[in-house]
């Protein structure tokens, strides 16, 4: 197999994975999070604004890993360095 | 009108005009017409203002919008929001101007390019230092590196550096992947599925310019926090004795 379909290949599997990894962990994280963040309103409904601002802000916390995930599958697919480089070499 | 091509993640590569080694990309063009955009604006707004009951619609969006940050920073920093409003609200405003003309046809967000973001995040990453140091004095600023202990120095150091990435990274890639997803649905289905993501695409984009700035407010709170803590105990002691 030469490099260009290599790393054509792996580049692709590598972006599924990573996404499909890195959706799971914030997914589980922020149901929680949502999750005891209503159960908090419904026990005190007057702390709303200050509950709701502190579960925004978390929730782009761990929302953040998720769009590493996906910065890096993007960069794998749309702008991958190595396969660039070949392409360059290969003419 | 579409600048960028599906395979392009920046709208840095998108050069308008070159002159030798001085290039014009979209990142930067646009991000002047942002400027441009809040500029005129608010002189338009701010040339005639009423103090009375009757008062322009425009002036009454900028009291809501003004009172509003001040409000936010009051909660967050339970200090007077003047000092910070300028830093903040600029921020904010900036962030969420340029990802609310994103409905323009032809426009891409600056924020869609790490270069912005990037800028914006070194922006707070030394707006941190300098609050921390105009309320506590070089000393007392850097005192809070060592605390708990010196061991936990090494960490203080590498979680600033990286909630400054994270914090570039994070704008980035909202708003980049909610442009992507829009030109990906183009492709796919043209009809009305667009218009859905692009109505999601603003409410990230809100979401986002609000994190960005609660993130800033409350980096520069802990930086400056110390100091209000051990004010307070002064009082209870003064008040004890």
């Amino acid at each position: 197999m030469d490099s260009i379909s290599l790393i054509g290949m792996a580049s692709i599997f590598t972006a599924g994975i990573t996404i499909a990894i890195g959706a799971i962990g914030p997914a589980l994280g922020e149901g929680r999070a949502v999750a005891q963040g209503l159960a908090s309103i419904a026990q005190q409904p007057d702390e709303t604004n200050s509950i709701t601002r502190t579960l925004f802000v978390g929730l782009a916390m761990i929302e953040s890993t998720a769009i590493y995930c996906f910065v890096i599958s993007m960069i794998l697919i749309f702008a991958n360095p190595f396969w660039d480089h070949v392409i360059k070499a290969g003419g | 009108m579409d600048f960028m091509s599906l395979k392009e993640i920046s709208p840095d590569q998108v050069v308008f005009w070159q002159w030798g080694w001085f290039s014009i990309n979209a990142t930067i063009a646009f991000t002047w017409g942002v400027m441009a955009f809040m500029v005129i604006g608010s002189w338009l707004i701010t040339r005639r203002l009423s103090s009375g009951p009757k008062m322009s619609r425009w002036q009454n969006l900028l009291e809501v919008l003004v009172e509003g940050m001040r409000n936010q920073i009051r909660d967050i920093s339970q200090e007077e929001p003047d000092s910070y409003l300028y830093f903040i609200g600029t921020v904010f405003l900036f962030i969420l101007i340029s990802n609310f003309l994103s409905v323009v046809p032809g426009y891409v967000a600056p924020t869609a390019s790490l270069s912005t973001t990037a800028a914006l995040a070194i922006c707070v990453f030394v707006a941190v230092p300098v609050y921390g140091v105009m309320s506590l004095g070089v000393l007392g600023y850097l005192k809070e590196y060592v605390k708990p202990t010196p061991l936990m120095l090494p960490f203080n150091v590498i979680g600033e550096l990286s909630r400054t990435l994270a914090l570039a990274v994070r704008l980035f890639g909202n708003i980049m992947s909610g442009m992507k997803i829009v030109a990906i649905l183009l492709a796919i289905t043209p009809l009305i599925f667009p218009i859905v993501m692009h109505l999601l695409g603003l409410l990230t984009g809100t979401i986002q310019a609000y994190i960005f700035a609660v993130l800033a407010m409350v980096y520069i709170a802990s930086a400056t926090r110390a100091h209000r803590e051990k004010e307070i105990e002064d009082k209870e002691k003064g008040e004890e004795s």
